[in-house]
Order: C-alpha cells, then sequence, then structure tokens
C-alpha cells in the first residue's frame, strides 16, 4: 500500500500538429509525497509547464497514469476535477493568468467565489492573502495597472488564498526582484513548515536551493531526481530525532 | 456557486462593454417595442370605444335597420339598404305586445344639421332627434337644467327642444336657454331642457344634438321613407337575453319575417358592439405580433452571434475561471444569464417605449391611457425565451471549453 500523494506512472504527453508529432514528455515516473518540497528545473521547452498542467489536473496526458490521493486522476469527471483545482490545489501560472478586466481583490477573491463562501469572509480572505504578498495597497488596481512583478504576486496570492494542500508554482520569481523573490520563498516555506506540498519550477539554482528535493527534466525525461543539500540536512535531522 | 454571483459576474461584463451591449439589445428593443407599442395603442382605443358604447346604457339595447358597425363590402352594405324601414307605426306595435323589457323608446334621427338663433349659428354637423319620454332611460341619459319631453308634448305636437351642452355654449353663451327659441330648418322651438355634457370621445363631441318630441318630428320631417331607431331597457340583468328574445319574436311577426329567413333588422347592445370591437382590432393584433415574432427573431440571431463572438474572446477568462474551479455548469449558467440579462434589458426598454409611445398616440386620439399588463408579462417571457434559446449554444460552447486550450487561447 502506497501513501503518495502524488503517483505519476509513464506519463506521456504528444501534440500532433499537422504531419509533425511532437513528444513534450516522453515517460514520466515520479512519486511525490505529501509535504515536500520539490524543485523541478530543466532548459527551456524540456516539459516542465507541460508536466505541472499534468499534475494540476488542467491537462491530461496522453498515456500513463496520474494517481492523486490514491485516485486514478483519467477516472475522475470534469466536475471532480473542477472541485480538485478549486479546493486542493492552488496553481501559480508561468503568465500569471489574471482576469484582465478584474482588480486584484476580485482576482484573488475568484476560487473563493466557485468554493461557495460568502462574500464578507471572501473579501476577508482576499485581502489577508494579497497583504501576505505585500500588495495591501494595490488590490484595486487592475492588472494592466500593476507591473509584472505584482501581477506574480497577485497570482501567488490568488494560488494561496483558498489554503490548498498542494500548491504548484510555474516559476513564481521569474519576474521579481532578489528581494521579493527571496520574501515569496520565504511564504513557500512557511507554508510547507505548516504542512503543504510544494512544487516549483524556476531556472535558479538560488531558488531551487529552498526545495528539498530537485527534479531535473531534460527533452521530456526526468533526467536526475536528488536531494538538495537543505533536504539531506533535513533528513539527518529527522534521523538524529528518531 | 450561487446564481446572485453568476448575476453580478454577468453586469459586470455588459458594464465592460456598454456600446456592444446596447448595440445587441437595440434589436430586442425593436421587436419587443412594436408590439407593446401597437398593444397599447390598440387597448387604449378599445377602452375608449367601450366607453363611448357604455353610454347606450345598462341592460339595454338598440333595434335599426342598419348594423351600428359595418366592416363589409359594397354587397352586404347594399343587403342592408334593401331592408325594409322600421317604421313609427312598427314601433309603437312593438311598444304593445313585447312583454318582457322595462322602457322602450322610438326614436328618428336627421344628422348634418345648422341650429340657429336670431344671433348665432351653429357648424353644420348637429343632429336632430325626436324621441319619446323613455328615451332618457334607455340611453342613459341626464337632464341638468329645466325638464324633458313629456306624454303631453307628444299628443300636442310640442314644438320644444332639449338640448346639448355644446348647443348651449354655441347659441347661448351668457344666456339661461331654458325658454329661448331655436330654428332648425326653419321651424322654431322653445328650449325646455339641457342636458348634462358628456365630453369628447374619439374626436367627437356627445353633446351636439337637440332632441323634440317624435310627433313633432314627423310633423315637420314627415313620416315616410323614414327608418326608426327602438332603445329597449330589460327588466334587468338576468332578464336580459330573454327581453332581447322576446323582442327579436315579436318585431319579426310585426315586420312579416318568414320563418327561416334572416331578421330583416339589425340588434345590438354594448356587449355585441364590443365584440365587434374586438373582432376587428383581432387582425391589427395578428399583425403586430407577427412583425415582433420576426423582428425578436432576427434579435435573437444577432445576440447569438453576439454571445459566440464573446465565448472567442473571452477563451482566456473562461480557461482562467475552469482552471481555478469553476465547474461547466457554473461558465454555462453565467453565458446564459448574460444573454438573458441582454434580452431582459432589452425587454423592458422597449416595454417602456412602448407603452409611453402608445398611450401618446392614444391621448392623442382621446383615448384613456391603458398599460397591457398581459403583453408586459408575454413580452418579458418572450425575451427569457429568446436569451435562452439563441444564449444555450454559446454558453454550451464556452462551458465545454477544456481548461489548458482555453488558457492558452491568445
Ligand atoms: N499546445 C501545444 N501544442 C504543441 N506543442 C506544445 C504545446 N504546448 C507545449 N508544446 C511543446 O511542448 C514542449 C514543452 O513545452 P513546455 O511549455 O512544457 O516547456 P517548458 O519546459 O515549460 O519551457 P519554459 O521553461 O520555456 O517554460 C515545447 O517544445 C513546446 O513547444
Ligand atoms: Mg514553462
Amino acid at each position: 500500500m502506497e501513501n503518495n500523494l502524488i503517483d505519476l506512472k509513464g506519463i506521456e504527453k504528444v501534440y500532433i500538429m499537422g504531419t509533425e508529432v511532437l513528444y513534450a514528455l516522453k515517460g514520466v515516473d515520479l512519486k511525490i509525497n505529501k509535504n515536500e518540497y520539490i524543485a523541478i528545473m530543466g532548459p527551456s521547452g524540456s516539459g516542465k509547464s507541460t508536466l505541472m498542467n499534468i499534475i494540476g489536473c488542467l491537462d491530461t496526458p496522453t498515456s500513463g497514469e496520474y494517481f492523486l490521493n490514491g485516485k486514478n486522476v483519467s477516472e475522475m469527471d470534469d466536475d471532480e476535477l473542477a472541485e480538485i483545482r478549486n479546493l486542493e490545489i492552488g496553481f501559480v501560472f508561468q503568465t500569471f493568468n489574471l482576469l484582465a478586466r478584474s482588480n486584484a481583490l476580485h482576482n484573488v477573491e475568484l476560487p473563493l467565489i466557485y468554493k461557495g463562501l460568502p462574500k464578507a469572509e471572501r473579501i476577508e480572505k482576499a485581502e489577508e492573502a494579497l497583504y501576505n504578498v505585500g500588495l495591501e495597497d494595490r488590490m484595486t488596481h487592475k492588472p494592466n495597472e500593476l507591473s509584472g512583478g505584482q501581477r506574480q504576486r497577485v497570482a501567488i496570492a490568488r494560488a494561496l488564498v483558498n489554503d490548498p494542500s498542494i500548491i504548484l508554482a510555474d516559476e513564481p520569481t521569474g519576474n521579481l526582484d532578489t528581494k521579493t523573490g527571496q520574501e515569496i520563498m520565504q511564504l513557500l516555506e512557511e507554508l510547507n513548515q505548516k504542512g503543504n506540498t510544494i512544487i516549483i519550477v524556476t531556472h535558479e539554482e538560488e531558488i531551487a536551493m529552498h526545495a528539498h528535493r530537485v527534479v531535473k527534466i531534460r527533452d521530456g525525461k526526468i533526467e536526475s531526481d536528488v536531494k538538495s543539500e537543505k533536504g539531506r540536512a533535513m533528513s539527518e535531522r529527522k534521523e538524529i530525532l528518531i | 456557486m450561487p446564481v446572485t454571483e453568476l448575476i453580478s459576474i454577468a453586469f459586470n461584463t455588459l458594464r465592460n462593454n456598454k456600446i456592444r451591449a446596447m448595440l445587441t439589445l437595440s434589436g430586442i428593443v425593436i421587436g419587443v417595442f412594436s408590439i407593446i407599442a401597437i398593444m397599447t395603442l390598440l387597448n387604449a382605443l378599445q377602452a375608449g370605444i367601450e366607453g363611448g358604447l357604455n353610454s347606450l346604457g345598462s341592460n339595454t339595447f338598440q333595434v335599426q335597420k342598419f348594423p351600428a358597425m359595418q366592416f363589409g363590402d359594397a354587397h352586404s352594405r347594399n343587403k342592408f339598404r334593401n331592408r325594409e324601414d322600421i317604421t313609427y307605426d312598427q314601433g309603437k306595435r312593438l311598444k304593445e305586445k313585447a312583454t318582457l323589457y322595462k322602457y322602450m323608446s322610438i326614436e328618428d334621427y336627421v344628422y348634418q344639421k345648422a341650429f340657429k338663433t336670431n344671433k348665432a349659428k351653429t357648424n353644420p354637423n348637429f343632429y336632430v332627434g325626436g324621441v319619446e319620454p323613455e328615451y332618457l332611460e334607455c340611453n342613459n341619459k341626464t337632464i341638468q337644467f329645466g325638464r324633458f319631453i313629456t306624454q303631453n308634448d307628444l299628443i300636442r305636437n310640442s314644438k320644444v327642444a332639449v338640448i346639448g351642452m355644446d348647443v348651449v355654449e354655441k347659441l347661448f353663451p351668457n344666456v339661461d336657454p331654458i325658454g329661448e327659441d331655436i330654428i332648425i330648418d326653419n321651424s322654431q322651438y322653445k328650449v325646455i331642457g339641457v342636458f348634462q355634457k358628456e365630453g369628447e370621445g374619439f374626436g367627437q363631441s356627445n353633446d351636439n344634438f337637440a332632441l323634440l318630441p317624435i310627433t313633432t318630428m314627423q310633423q315637420v320631417y314627415g313620416k315616410n321613407n323614414r327608418s326608426m331607431n327602438i332603445a329597449i331597457q330589460a327588466p334587468g340583468k338576468e332578464e336580459f337575453n330573454e327581453s332581447v328574445e322576446n323582442v327579436v319574436t315579436v318585431l319579426r311577426s310585426i315586420r312579416g319575417d318568414k320563418p327561416g329567413e334572416a331578421d330583416s333588422f339589425e340588434i345590438f347592445s354594448n356587449e355585441s358592439l364590443i365584440g365587434q370591437v374586438n373582432n376587428f382590432t383581432k387582425y391589427f393584433k395578428y399583425g403586430a405580433g407577427f412583425i415582433s415574432f420576426i423582428a425578436l427573431l432576427a434579435a435573437g440571431i444577432g445576440i447569438m452571434n453576439i454571445m459566440l463572438v464573446s465565448v472567442t474572446e473571452r477563451t482566456k477568462e473562461i480557461g482562467i475561471r475552469k482552471a481555478i474551479g469553476a465547474k461547466s455548469q457554473s461558465v454555462l449558467i453565467q453565458f446564459l444569464i448574460e444573454a438573458v440579462i441582454l434580452c431582459e434589458l432589452g425587454g423592458i426598454i422597449g416595454i417602456v417605449l412602448g407603452i409611453v409611445t402608445g398611450n401618446l398616440l392614444g391621448m392623442y386620439l382621446n383615448s384613456p391611457v391603458v398599460i397591457p399588463y398581459d403583453w408586459v408579462v408575454i413580452g418579458l417571457v418572450v425575451c427569457s425565451a429568446v436569451g435562452i434559446v439563441f444564449g444555450v449554444y454559446p454558453a454550451y460552447k464556452a462551458a465545454k471549453l477544456n481548461p489548458i486550450d482555453a488558457l492558452r487561447y491568445e
């Protein structure tokens, strides 16, 4: 009996464009436990976002199996998937994906609307989430009235507002200066300490250093999957405690 | 997800696309406007006609050679013209032999007359009537000043007249008309009474007449080639139909109508006249309904088109909503509500404009102000139906989008 939170078995993703067949993922096996903190690294076009989308129940693999919490995701219907995306997963998109016509507060409030929370509670939680990413004075700004880094922080606030158990962040610090980037990483670290599972895609070694495990992808395949220094230190500490 | 949230999302979207929303709903506005305006106008006209007809008096009916309203062709008009006149004697015999009535008044009218005094003259669009004392009851009229024609006046062929308020205003503006003389067709009559003012209906006065004793009338205008109008009041509401039957049977035998043949006279009441009016306006209603149906169909297709464009344009938005947990059903209802709100807004604007326009036109024709509640409800229901029917396909298309494809859409 396995108790992996996420269990990917032989995941393939093939895009067929006319006569051209493109293998974005070529058989990925990956197990992730609850409360892990993983960094996924790899060159551009290696399939990192594709993998994240599959883990986030946004996309379906061409072949292979995905078990989330022991349940086969490919057997779930649309409504179940929507519910998982809403309640279990907080997704920070590489391209933010904010509603262009809505202000920051409404964007962050959105997952709570679909969760069915009453308005007052929604506003309170959304404001708190924006405060946590340092945007308390930008709540009524629309995305086009925000800087790239601020947009990214709105996207992070939206991903965190529902207190999801799994946080998927596709280059969450790509547009941030070092200081803000560090603050966001601090936030993710705190969440991890509270028990959340965190998967983050990044190009930067410093960012990856925060994770406990680093998975490297190349050409749609896992190239290496190693514990980071931090991860090693943590497991050593655990061993000592035991 | 509660519907109120979806409604507020829909309103926000429409607010962000004001001009497009306006243009889209203008089709609905036109469709609803045309039907509501015509229905309001027809209802106003009908209310006016019914108001006028009600002055015939309650539980009363009339017998005449010609029908009160003719919509037929020349052939059917000839049919009426060839009928034998209803003579005064026939009227008197009907009065004697009919058993089931309360009042009966034999009346004879001459139209297009000018009334004169030594000092003034009316337009030649006044009319004279020869009547009996029962006229008042049978026609629901009231005397304001002086007295009405009596049996005595009939016996003595008195040269007296009871006049309408228009005559007073034209000929006796500054004097008490009672006792004054009035000249009609070179005959002189003494004014003995004045009717209460009735006011206008359909741009026509109801006060431009003078009534004489019918015997006096016959002395002046002759007895031949004249067809009487007989007004009858039934004893009560319950006896109304029996009373009509009784009068018809007796009059048929008096006029020698053979069994199996149609009546050689027309009989009508408020109710039958209102029925005829409805029969006539019905065709306008069908016509307006058809035009509006076409307009709403065109508007519906316009809405579908805009909603499809909107779905394509907002593919990314739909993708975002689904990615963070919107169920297909939420997206479907969101777009459906948007279409229905568009239609309802158009409908409400159309209804308001239609009622205002219809009533303005009606007021111009002296009709009372009406609100066609039934058509308001029908209009709103039809608008919702248009919104749902033409919104369902675009909404379904939006709901079925795959989240990742929608997110990638640029
Ligand atoms: N919808 C699609 N249709 C066709 N090819 C696609 C599609 N999405 C992704 N790909 C291809 O799949 C491959 C992997 O893409 P992916 O977005 O996962 O890369 P990535 O590792 O996230 O890169 P980056 O670091 O630049 O974000 C790329 O070669 C890309 O061209
Ligand atoms: Mg990527």
